[in-house]
Parts: structure tokens; sequence; C-alpha cells
């Protein structure tokens, strides 16, 4: 990818910027700490180019609205933090029923409930997984600094495009505030995927052979949508063998594109004793702890971080656990993504939680400790 | 062939029928006369969305011949709000129930009535919830009895039409569905009205409604609503007192007002420029 203009950028306004060079067009949101630049961003800079900003009533009518927008035919995002996340999970529900694309930032800090609102926090892991009622399919992405907030914010968008799924971007408070240098390539030279225009004269808005790109509202063709179960043309049904093929549907087309969704990253030793699982900004720590640990004591340590948290990166884990004794899982809340950790090591390695719920970040020393130990 | 016909055949899925409604619920009276206006309107199809919320009248979405939207419970007029903005040309009616509309969606109501954006919203009021099974809900008269209040409700209903002039609404209309004519009358005054429109019509449910309330049957509800009717100009001339147990109908409220979209766009235009 063109790199050309590097520009200090804050996470949030980061997330704001890709998602308007991704084509996001729409934007509707509730404001709220630690995630509201985002929709500040978004009001001054929509109107500029013929976008749509609204602040809506709270967040379910922030979900809805983005929801009724993407029907409509535009790229469309939405920004929030615990709280309102909680909120958006009912229509979340819905978008991803109802096979309509959106992106749904949630900028995490300190809960339960209002918890610390200016606090950094990882705790919304699970509830980004399973947050919605019924066994639904999501898509998690959890970047680790501005930069990667950028690129997966595009991500994001063309995932949800392509995908006719809900993307949820998982940042949390660090990376959402922290400035840092972001490379971004010239206009035009972005992967950004079009949508179709041709419409095949035979579209069904779920057509049981397979994914078809949604036609928005206003061209003729008559179809329903609905969070209810339904047919390929969108009418409700409580048929069982058609409920079954619904639901396997919504779940076949993340398995089917699983290794365009599920992005992680290895740094470190080739043959490891000792690795780190991280994301999101605990990625920078454990960063550090291998710059020190092989970098400049070439000690058999190494870091898989997990841009992709849901679906959970499996066979990247199972790998890893084949070829170290131990894995240690840092993580600002009491132990989220360990217990997938561990499910997939399958007990070929030692997996060792290292959780911090102060609302302080984990240090690059008490990973160090860690390693340390394990390594003696 | 016949007007009517012609007009189920273009706008009713009928291969969708027969409908889920019990025998004599109004909502197939309402969802007619909505028919009829859309018609009445001359719009084209392809610009006419539906949308409605849960609920027993939210169901007529599916069985209209549009591209019909049916949401979460309460939150039509969010997605509504969404999908106009997206798209200002296109013509929307969201259909929701007293419940969906006043309890659930409250918030959503009264903040579509403040920014006066172009929605049209038909609420059938059968002052009960009814797919569930006949619970109160805040249109449900003081002292009438639901499952969830049977000894009678204690709770003083919504007058949902001055909530929404309060709000903010600038198009405010009240029929039965003893009155299809007027219905459908109205609904095309409301789409013809530039900004938020509100359509209050009143319906029987005699299953989950009338029978606990010893009301009657459908016949008897309808009666009851059509006798106790008067015209917003027979009301004017009457005093507070005779008006009590009376509906006024027709057009409450038509005021003129900035219609949000338009101002969005308009903005925008200008920043442009």
């Amino acid at each position: 990818m063109p790199e050309t203009k590097p520009v200090l950028m804050q996470g949030n306004e980061a997330c704001a910027e890709a998602a308007i060079s991704a084509g996001v067009r729409f934007y509707a949101g509730y404001p709220i700490t630690p995630s509201t630049e985002i929709a500040e961003q978004m009001a001054a800079r929509l109107p500029e180019i013929g976008g749509v900003f609204i602040q809506m009533e709270d967040e379910i009518a922030s979900m809805a609205a983005v929801i009724g927008a993407s029907i409509g035919g535009m790229r469309t995002l939405t920004a929030t933090s615990g709280p309102g996340f909680s909120l958006k999970q009912e229509n979340l529900g819905y978008a991803i029923m109802a096979e309509i694309p959106c992106v749904v930032v949630n900028v995490q800090r300190m809960g339960p409930s209002t918890g610390v609102p200016t606090a950094p926090a990882q705790g919304d892991v699970m509830q980004a997984r399973w947050g919605t009622h019924g066994d639904h399919p999501i898509i998690v992405f959890s970047p680790a600094s501005v930069y990667e907030t950028f690129y997966l914010t595009i991500a994001a968008v063309n995932l949800s495009q392509k995908l006719r799924q809900p993307v949820i971007m998982l940042l949390d408070e660090v990376i959402g505030h922290m400035r840092e240098k972001v490379l971004i390539p010239e206009a035009g030279k972005l992967l950004v995927e079009k949508s179709s225009d041709k419409i095949p004269s035979d579209w069904k808005p779920y057509d049981e052979k397979g994914l078809t790109p949604l036609v928005p509202f206003g061209f003729g063709h008559y179809y329903h949508v609905t969070g209810l179960f339904h047919d390929q043309y969108g009418f409700p049904t409580g048929d069982p063998p058609q409920v079954e093929r619904a639901l396997d549907r919504l779940h076949d087309k993340l398995k089917k594109y699983r290794d365009e969704i599920v992005l992680t990253n290895y740094i470190g030793h080739k043959e490891p004793r000792v690795a780190i699982v991280a994301y999101g900004c605990t990625v920078r720590s454990a960063r550090a702890v291998v710059k020190k640990a092989y970098w400049q004591d070439r000690l058999p340590v190494g870091l898989l971080s997990l841009q992709t948290i849901w679906p959970f990166p499996d066979r990247e884990i199972e790998a890893l656990a084949k070829q170290v004794d131990v894995i240690i899982v840092p993580e600002m809340n009491m132990g989220q993504i360990v217990g997938e950790v561990e499910r997939y090591a399958c007990g070929k390695a030692k997996i060792v939680p290292l959780n911090r719920y102060d609302g302080e970040m984990i240090t690059p020393d008490q990973i160090y400790e860690q390693i340390g130990r394990w390594l003696s | 062939m016949a007007f009517i016909e012609q007009l189920t055949q273009d706008f009713l899925r009928t291969k969708k029928l027969p409908h889920i409604w019990c025998p004599g619920c109004g909502n197939g009276i309402v969802t007619a006369a909505l028919v009829r206006a859309i018609e009445r309107a001359g719009y084209d199809q392809r610009e006419v969305v539906i949308v409605s919320g849960i609920g027993c009248s939210s169901r007529a979405a599916g069985y209209l011949n549009f591209n019909t939207l049916h949401t979460t419970h309460g939150r039509a007029l969010a997605f509504a709000t969404g999908l106009k903005m997206s798209r200002p040309e296109l013509k929307l009616f969201v259909i929701m129930g007293d419940g969906d509309c006043s309890a659930i969606g409250g918030n959503h109501f009264i903040h579509a009535a403040r920014r006066n954006i172009d929605l049209n919203a038909v609420i059938i009021n059968n002052y009960i919830y009814g797919m569930t099974g006949g619970q109160h809900s805040p249109l449900t008269p003081t002292g009438k009895k639901a499952t969830t209040a049977p000894r009678g409700t204690l709770e003083r209903p919504f007058d949902l039409l001055a909530l929404a002039r309060g709000a903010g609404a600038t198009f405010g209309a009240r029929a039965t569905a003893a009155q299809p004519r007027q219905l459908e009358q109205l609904i095309v005054r409301g789409a013809n009205h530039k900004g938020f429109s509100v359509l209050e019509a009143l319906s029987p449910c005699p299953i989950a409604y009338g029978r606990r309330n010893k009301l009657g049957g459908a016949v008897e509800m309808l009666r009851d609503m059509k006798d106790k009717s008067i015209s917003v100009e027979r009301a004017a001339e009457l005093k507070a007192a005779e008006l009590e147990d009376k509906t006024i109908t027709g057009v409450i409220f038509s005021i003129d007002a900035p219609e949000y979209a338009e101002e969005y766009y308009r903005s925008i235009e200008k920043d442009k420029g």
C-alpha cells in the first residue's frame, strides 16, 4: 500500500478519518466518554463532503438510524463506549440477523456500569462477542496503535460491506486518546472495496445460493427486512429446516472468509519457549518486553498480537501452543481472552493469565517479571 | 378492473395472506386505508417505504408490496430517521401500535416530533398490547382492565396528539376504524404535509381488550367508536363538559415549520457553495 503523508493523529480521530476514507458517509451517535471525539470529528467532516451526521436521542436510536441509513445505501458508522455499547446490543443483533452492514466502535472504559469513565480497560471482550442475544456471529477488531486503528477501520468497513455483517472496532481508552504518527495513503490509493452496481435480474436479498449484495431501498426491488427468521426474500418463517438454514447461513459466511477476517501478527524468537498473546493497548507493553528480552537479550521469547479477537484466532493459538512451553496472556480485565487461549492450546502449553483491573495499564516490567519466572 | 382490485394486485403481497390478525381486528381496515391513501397521494411504488415496529399492527408491513422494514420494538421511528436522512426523496410511512410508539418507543416519538422530520407516523391505537395477550399500554384508559391490570389500570393515559404537539410535531390527526374514508383522507393529508405527521387511528381489539372490558364484539366496538366520534369542527362549538366522553376526529393541528432533512441538506449545500 502506498503510504505517503505522515500525520500526527489521535486514535479516535484516525478511526473517523479512516471511516471517511473507506466511504462512510453517515454517522449517528450519542455523546459518551472516551469516544466523543469520533462524533465530533464526524460532525465537522461529514457535512463538508455531502455526508450525514446526526446526534440521536440515545444509543439505541443511534444504532437504529445507522441501520436505516445502510438500507438507504450509505456506508455507516457509530461509536460509543461500554454503557452505550450495552444499549446498542438490541439493534446490533437486528443488523446481524437482517445482514445489514455497519461498523460499531466501542472505545472501552473501565466498567462494570458507569465504572471509571476516563480509565482504560479491556473488559468488553466478551460483551463484544456475546452482548446481543441469540447464537450470532460477530467480527471484532482490536487495534494496538493509531496506525492499526486507521487500517483496521478501513478493513472493518470493507468486510462489513462484503459480508453484509456488522463489524466491531474494539478500541480502548489508551488507543482512542493517544497521538501517534499515521501514514495516510494518497486519495484513491486505498484498498476500498466498491459496491457492485450490477444487480442480476433474479436478485434475492437472502439468496439460498449465497451472499448477494444489498440493494438499497427505492430501486424497485420490493423485499422485506425483518429481525424475524426469514426466507430468501426476507419474509418471516418459523419453519424448522428454514430456521436452521438461515442461522447456518449467518455463520457460514464468516467461516468462508475466515482467513480474510482473522488477522494476527507474530514478532520475536523463531523457536520461542515463552510467548505472550495480547491485543489492544496491552500489545504495546508486550512489544517493549520482546524488544528487551529478544532483540536485546536474545531470550527465546515471542509475541502473538491479535488484531482480530472474534472470530477467535483458534488455529494460530493451536500452532503457537505446540511450539512453546508457556503462553502469558496479559489483559486489563479479570481474564476474558485467556479462556479462549486455554481452549485452543489443548493442554499443549501452560497458560498463564496476567491481569490488571485498577484502571492502569499493564507495564512491561509486570510482563517481564512473569517471563523471567518461566525462563529460569 | 375495479380500483380496489387493481390496488390489491399492486400494493398487497397477496401470497402472504391470510394475515395473522384475529377476527374483528381493526388493523386490516387501517392498513387498507393506508394502501388507498398511498394511491390517492399519487406516489410511485418505488419511492414508498413502509417501516414498522413490533406488535400486531406492525405486521402490516409484511403484507404491503413496497420496500418494507420491520424493525425492533419501539424503534421504528429511529430506523426511519436514518433512512430518511440517507434518502430524503423516499416517502416513509411508519406503522406503530400504541405500546410500541408511546411506551418503549416514547423517546424516539418525541424526538422525531421535535426534529420535525418528514415521516408519516400511523399509530394504530387499540388501547392494549394485543400480540402478547392483553397487557395495559400508556394509552389504556384509566380503570380499564388488562392481564397486567386485572383490577383496572390506575395509570392515566397519554393524549397522544397533545404529546406529539407538545414535542414539536407539525401535523396531528385522528380517526377511527369505523370511519375508513376519513382515515384514508387524513393519511393523504399527513403525507402531503411537510414535516412530522401523526395519525392516531383508533381500532378495536375485541379479543384482548373488548372481551375483558365487556365492550362487546367487533360490531359493538366499532359502533361505539362511531357514536363517540365528533368532528373537530363540531367539537369547537361544544363546551368542555359536553366533550368528556367524545373522541375528536379530523385534523387536530397543522403548522408550518422547517423540515429537518430538507434543512440539513440545504445547510450542507451552503457549505459547499
